[in-house]
């Protein structure tokens, strides 16, 4: 059990990198198209970040606001789960990634929309409703290129093959007592999205096996230190500048 | 005092939609003013990362003050969430009119939406994310224009 700011920290954390990662595809998506719906997402990925870590700095009370949180606390502060800060790697992995953490935030947000805590239901009910569009998108995605070519079904193969391992994560128990969610309760209705989606893709489940852990507490894979680099830079060098 | 003021936050247009006021776009929740006319406005994002809002509390505050308000608050509030059901029926025409097909009823079965140019029914999907996570790209089998479908959500 951990505390709400922490929890609200490991929700906007893993919508923050998100975000992150994905507005890497801007300038370099393969089509117009894909670069201006991965923006998309990146987008509502920040916005839920914006709510979740606001809502943090105001509980902690401690002066902190969203860009204190977001851009002024290190590595081992930051609560996401390790799939999010994994690389972009190809198309296909860009997708595996956005499709697992969309099902799971859908999931996830649609529960903590019913607790009792008003202003994280507020959040979640509203976050619920973009998730599920990130959710047809990549699915979408899957499926166009797991039943298509020889080469785009290998690679999304091979794609969804290296991202399993760190799904386990997304359902390990961590939770605040006002979330009132076990992880755990949500992997059944995950893997019945998720094994729809690669079923049509003609793909199949990966075997469960090793899994990634960690990043709830704060330890991470080699990956998160150069992206929080790149994204805390201008904020750390121009600190307290106002437009 | 409260009508002029909430007839003059209503009619601010969507930064975004130009051709929607926030009125017509469901975003305005709630305006109250006390006797010393100070006006507390509640609006709601469409979308949680929707870099506009910034800009609506600007121009809410500012047509507040000018219809007469002696102190504005905005307040953001996100729950209910909003949904495209809130959009009125003169949103709805003006969307067609600036050539985006209206997002259909959440409580009625989905249907393919019409083309907005020329009213035919035969339109397809080319791309589920357009400009917006919440605007499909189609592309009408009549008239062969391509339009904006605004998805109910
Ligand atoms: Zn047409």
């Amino acid at each position: 059990m951990t505390s709400l700011f922490d929890y609200l920290l490991g929700l906007g954390d893993d919508a923050l990198v998100a975000a992150q990662r994905t507005a890497e595809w801007c300038a370099r998506a393969p089509q117009l198209e894909e670069e201006v719906a991965l923006a998309n997402v990146a987008l509502d990925q920040l916005g839920q970040a914006r709510a979740f870590l606001g809502y943090a700095g105001e509980l902690e009370g401690a002066g902190r606001d969203e860009d204190a949180l977001a851009f002024l606390r290190d590595e081992a502060g930051f609560r996401n789960a390790q799939l999010v800060e994994l690389p972009n790697g190809d198309f296909g992995t860009t997708v595996a990634k956005t499709l697992f953490l969309a099902a799971y935030q859908k999931l996830l947000f649609s529960r903590l929309a019913r607790t009792a805590e008003p202003r994280l239901a507020g959040i979640a009910a509203k976050a619920a409703k973009e998730s599920a569009f990130h959710v047809s998108y990549a699915s979408a995605w899957t499926i166009r290129l797991g039943d298509g070519t020889p080469l785009s079904h290998r690679r999304m193969r091979d794609a969804v093959e290296e991202v399993w391992p760190y799904t386990h994560e997304l359902f390990e128990p961590w939770t605040a007592p006002e979330a009132g969610l076990d992880p755990a309760t949500l992997r059944e209705p995950w893997l019945r999205v998720v094994e729809k989606v690669l079923g049509e893709a003609t793909l199949s489940r990966p075997q469960d096996g090793w899994a990634a852990t960690g990043g709830r507490h704060g330890r991470h894979t080699e990956w998160l230190g150069p992206l929080l680099a790149e994204m805390q830079s201008v904020h750390r060098a121009h600190a307290g500048a106002r437009w | 005092m409260r009508a002029r003021v909430e007839a003059a936050v209503a009619a601010v247009p969507d930064p975004e939609l130009r051709v929607l006021s926030i009125g017509e776009l469901g975003m305005l929740r709630g305006v109250s003013v006390d006797d010393g006319g100070h006006a507390v406005i509640t609006v709601t994002p469409t979308y949680l990362g929707c870099p506009a809002l910034e800009f609506i509390k600007a121009d809410v505050a500012a047509a507040a003050r000018a219809a007469g308000a002696t102190g504005v608050e905005v307040v953001v509030s996100l729950s209910p969430p909003w949904t495209t059901d809130w959009l009125s029926e003169t949103a709805r025409a003006k969307l067609a009119d600036a050539g985006i097909a209206p997002p259909g009823r959440l409580s009625l079965p989905m249907l393919a939406p019409g083309c907005p140019r020329c009213s035919s029914p035969d339109t397809t999907e080319l791309a589920s994310c357009g400009a917006a996570a919440c605007m499909a790209l189609r592309r009408c089998t009549g008239c062969g224009e391509p339009f904006e479908h605004m998805k109910a959500h």
